[in-house]
């Protein structure tokens, strides 16, 4: 197996919808305790009811799972979610900044507001991971991300509960890594195995 | 494909546009935060794509027209009724039944913007009976959202929404009974909109122009820096009475802001303190 070299990673930014908060949970349960990279997840959520998305999503990682904050400081050992019904932002400080500005292709959060929003601060320090969904988000942010030179990894569509949010990013970016759930989650543990 | 090129709006345009704002209009964003606020540029330049970016700072400068486009259009208007049910719920638990010891209640909604949010407390004061002896004033910046909010005419597509948003609030009755549907539309009864009146009013450079019973101003301090936060909960303390109830958005609190220690907790989770 190529190892992949997460030297200057800074950030790792994974967006999903329908079938997402499975699909997150197999990749997070791959990252040990001290993974040394900060991950910020956009997954499209219900908006005006109570979530358990946080306790869900904690129950599959060693990371702390919490909804990001206005202003607060982006780091790890964090996994941050976008709070229901927000856009998330990055400002240039590496700190959040939600924003309750119109829906995005009928989403808030928006996965390709975040995307765009890392790839102009992080740059190719970012690495983009699309999971499953049924719409196009995601698509345009991973383009973004792409042009900055940062490595995207989209799920397999093959794989995916549901194929037209990879599909869509696929079609429209080149050089994504394209692989199953455990792929992705098994290349980032080895690649941080490696820096240590 | 794309012919003309599509203007970037970097830091430079963004403080280049603030500084035409504030020099050409009076109207001063250098406290609001980057990230949101470069998108609401850039989301204008896309629209009005051709041409340069200095023919666009030429536009928002000299042509008053393109400028009120512009101010509306780079201040998020978005809101809705009963947004997060559960903090309106608290509302009528914990603040309502204070605020019943008075005899007359004045309260501000402060960046109310189209308004559906002071309907929405107009529904719960009316339901507590605190409405005939309430006085409720919004403000927002942009005098083309307090028409809106002053008609009380929304597109009744989202009504459905908004009468589950009700019902989770802890409404007895049905939302519809505060409303008239007309061709698309519903239209709030009068008895809810004669309590309301609707004014200018800019959070950044205006100050305070009375004393309340009750502050609403939710998910607008998220657009404000840290120094800019504090400025606007210093106006509210200095807005408050004693015992008064200040309310923020779900994501929002008072800890950029020094005056936090002249406020209690009165629920942490939605938000809600009170002056002491």
């Amino acid at each position: 197996m190529k190892l992949i070299n997460l030297k200057g990673i800074e950030i790792i930014a994974i967006g999903g919808s329908v079938g997402g908060i499975k699909a997150v949970s197999e990749i997070l349960k791959s990252l040990p305790a001290d993974f040394p990279i900060p991950v910020v997840i956009v997954l499209h959520r219900l908006r005006n009811v109570p979530s358990s998305l946080q306790s869900v999503l904690q129950h599959s990682t060693k990371l702390r799972v919490k909804e990001a904050d206005e202003k607060e400081t982006i780091a790890a050992p964090f996994a941050y979610i976008a709070p229901a019904n927000y856009h998330l932002l990055i400002e240039a400080d590496r700190t959040f900044a939600l924003d309750y500005s119109e829906t995005v292709k009928y989403s808030r959060p928006s996965i390709d507001l975040t995307f765009e929003s890392i790839a102009e601060i992080y740059g190719k320090a970012a690495i983009g991971i699309l999971l499953t969904g049924a719409n196009d988000d995601g698509a345009n942010g991973l383009s973004s991300l792409r042009k900055t030179g940062a490595m995207c990894y989209v799920q397999d569509p093959d794989t995916a509960f549901a194929k037209t949010m990879p599909q869509a990013a696929i079609t429209s970016n080149f050089g994504c890594r394209v692989m199953p759930l455990a792929k992705i989650g098994l290349e980032l543990k080895n690649a941080v195995h490696q820096i240590n | 494909m794309e012919n003309h090129k599509r203007i970037e709006i970097g830091e430079g345009e963004v403080e280049k546009i603030i500084e035409a704002l504030n020099r050409y209009h009076g109207i001063d964003f250098s406290g609001y935060s980057r990230a949101s606020f470069t998108r609401r540029i850039q989301r204008i330049a896309d629209k009005d794509a051709n041409g340069t970016f200095d023919t666009l700072l030429h536009r928002v400068s000299e042509n008053k027209d393109y400028f009120y486009k512009f101010l509306k259009e780079i201040t998020v208007n978005v809101t809705e009724m009963f947004r997060d049910p559960s903090f309106f719920n608290s509302v009528r638990k914990n603040v309502l039944p204070e605020l019943s010891r008075q005899q007359s209640l004045q309260i501000w909604h402060a960046a109310c913007s189209t308004g559906e949010e002071v309907y929405s407390l107009a529904v719960l004061l009316h339901e507590a009976s605190l409405l005939e002896r309430s006085t409720i004033r919004g403000t927002d910046l942009n005098p083309e959202v307090l028409l809106t909010a002053k008609q009380g005419v929304y597109p009744h597509r989202n009504f459905q929404e908004y009468g589950q948003n009700y019902e989770r609030s802890g409404g007895k009755v049905s939302l519809s009974e505060y409303y008239e549907a007309s061709y698309g539309n519903s239209i709030f009864k009068s008895f809810l909109k004669d309590k309301m009146t609707f004014s200018e009013h800019n959070l950044v450079t205006d100050g305070s122009f009375n004393k309340f019973n009750l502050i609403m101003c939710r998910n607008v301090l998220i657009y404000f820096q840290k120094p800019l936060q504090a400025h606007v909960v210093h106006l509210f303390k200095n807005s408050l009475v004693t015992g008064g109830f200040l309310c923020l958005g779900s994501k929002e609190s008072l800890l950029f802001s020094d005056d936090r220690l002249a406020f209690e907790v009165v629920d942490a989770k939605e938000k809600i303190y009170r002056k002491i």
